[in-house]
């Protein structure tokens, strides 16, 4: 092809600021970037000076794409946002939706919900720890931390029917109870789990390469991280407190015991190791969750949101018309707006929905963690080795479904 | 929820807004366009809110003035969130950046800036973010066809490959 394709970005600094340096561009597609992003950086030898990062590869028109289906059609695509605990996004999506509602949700749903995201977290965790482990080569560790991941998985996948896309969440409840041993099989994991992140501990931790690579490395302050409006474990490993579970409790987290883990750097160690603490702390809670559950009906029994039984919609007419209108028109959504965050893997998720009373969403605007940790990721990449850029870039654990919508 | 801290916030505020409630647990502020650079000020420093979450508009095409700017903060000390809103007209959809108060204004304002043609004094990097250099509309914007497109590289005409010789 002859053809000249136009360059998608316009590079923020194309002139070098001294005569021995250089600008490199990496990515959209490369190995380091850990995700479809782009980073421009200007070096000087092995250090980068300064970067410009550009994310919207996989922008995808999520937003504009959501004013055109009705309220319950929006599941699906609300998880391929965060795509490692698509649950967590369901369950932040559907809490906003049903606030809006006037709806409240069962207590078994509440603590299933509960539980379901502190699973989420865990597999979004060992995801984000085993990628990063495995790009500075430590590949053992990876395949521990990546064979649970799986078996978390494929548990999922018999409670949801899908690995990673799970469509799980409904609008008043969720799509269907637990099967016969499913919390069983939960225990079983979970003991594994403990086995294996010991031998991760054991490998890793004191290692003096993984160190060497990850202490003092991607350091970021608390006032750094507020000022670029980072939250989460990145957040955290800086020392601050700040989870929204214990700050703001949502779901049932307001009676599960559990510790806020914290760092000390704020460096790729700290994030590291606040994610291996956090999730020790989701196993504990998850523990607790299996003994909390009570008993009883999934769904609300509110005609406003949730179908009714299917013998009802075959044997009278009113549940027929019922399931016609929420099928077609979808639950009608007082007009209103709303802000509902729940604490995400990576920090805190928001909803900003906007209703005008209809069944179809007017707006619907997504605060990813992603896409924020990015407009302040030049403070943890600038001043490093270009090598550092593969371990910073691995514990900030951008996500491109959500960072790009 | 934490009304008492929301009341000594109403009231720090005064005058800088037009109107103020609290919905769904968040504080809800309408203020002028012109009023957020001071607005901001007394929320940092005087309530505390250290944290911009979000920033996004609403399109409401026929009302005058068709935009609402819209800001989320959150006050790590008193754990709560203020919604802070602005009314632009779509002749001149001009609000002051937050970029000297908050870094992370930067990413946000360009987002807003792309998908709904807002424009934010001061902030020098409105570059394409999400989109691509050359873009044209605002596609957030409710009268941007859903289902339009410019792509950056021409569709192939013809090409199957089943129709290659030798295939």
């Amino acid at each position: 092809m002859d053809m000249k394709i136009p360059n998608p970005v316009r590079p923020a600094f194309t002139i070098p600021q001294r005569d021995d340096t250089v600008i490199v561009n990496i990515g959209p597609s490369h190995p380091a970037t850990h995700g479809t992003i782009q980073i421009i950086a200007e070096l000087d030898g092995e250090k980068i000076l300064r970067t410009d990062v550009h994310c919207g590869y996989l922008h995808r028109g999520f937003e504009k794409e959501c004013e055109d289906h009705t309220w319950h059609n929006l599941i699906p695509y609300v998880d391929r946002l965060n795509y490692c605990s698509a649950l967590i996004n369901d369950f932040a999506y559907c809490d906003a939706v049903e606030q809006m509602m006037g709806v409240e949700i069962t207590p078994r749903t509440k603590y299933l919900r509960t539980l379901l995201a502190e699973y989420s977290r865990l597999a979004d965790h060992l995801t984000c720890i085993a990628a990063t482990l495995m790009e500075l080569g430590a590949m053992t560790a990876f395949l521990y931390l990546v064979m649970i991941r799986d078996y978390i998985y494929e548990h999922i996948a018999d409670l949801t029917g899908a690995r990673v896309t799970y469509s799980f969440g409904r609008i008043g409840g969720l799509a269907r109870d637990l099967p016969d041993g499913w919390l069983k099989r939960l225990e079983q994991i979970l003991t594994q789990y403990e086995e294996f992140i010991g031998r991760v501990h054991g490998l890793v931790d004191r290692n003096r390469i993984f160190i060497d690579r990850t202490r003092d490395v991607g350091v970021l302050t608390t006032a750094d991280a507020i000022h670029w409006g980072y939250t989460g474990p990145i957040l955290r490993s800086t020392g601050a407190a700040r989870d929204l579970r214990k700050d703001t409790p949502y779901l049932a987290y307001a009676e599960l015991d559990f510790e806020v883990p914290v760092g000390i750097k704020g460096d790729n160690y700290d994030r590291y190791y606040v994610r291996m603490r956090e999730m020790d702390e989701s196993v504990h809670m998850i523990r607790q969750l299996i003994d909390m559950l009570p008993a009883g009906p999934i769904n609300v029994d509110d005609r406003r949101c949730t179908l009714p039984p299917k013998p009802l919609v075959y044997g009278e007419i009113e549940s027929l018309i019922n399931h016609f209108k929420l099928i077609m028109d979808g639950p009608r959504v007082p007009a209103g707006e709303i802000y509902v965050a729940h604490e995400g893997a990576n920090g805190e998720l928001g909803f900003f929905l906007v209703s005008d009373g209809s069944g179809t969403p007017y707006k619907v605007h997504v605060r990813s963690p992603s896409f924020v940790h990015m407009g302040g990721a030049h403070k943890m990449l600038d001043g490093y080795q270009l090598a550092d850029l593969i371990p910073t870039f691995g514990s900030i654990n951008m996500i491109g479904g959500e960072c790009d919508r | 929820m934490a009304t008492p801290i929301f009341e000594s916030i109403q009231s720090q505020l005064g005058s800088l807004a037009t109107a103020s409630s609290v919905s769904h647990g968040t504080l809800v502020v309408e203020i002028a366009p012109a009023a957020i650079s001071g607005l901001v000020q007394t929320l940092k420093s005087a309530c505390k809110f250290d944290m911009l979450l979000d920033v996004t508009a609403i399109d409401w095409p026929g009302r005058q003035p068709r935009f609402d700017v819209v800001w989320h903060f959150y006050s790590t000390t008193h754990r709560v969130r203020a919604r802070v809103k602005a009314r632009v007209p779509e002749s001149d959809p001009v609000v002051d950046s937050l970029t000297q108060h908050y870094g992370s204004a930067a990413f946000q304002e360009r987002e807003c800036h792309e998908m709904y043609g807002i424009r934010f004094n001061g902030n020098a990097d409105l570059r394409p973010l999400l989109l691509y250099e050359g873009f044209v509309g605002y596609p957030l914007r409710k009268d941007y066809p859903k289902l339009g497109e410019q792509p950056l590289v021409p569709y192939r005409e013809g090409f199957d490959i089943a129709d290659r010789a030798g295939v």
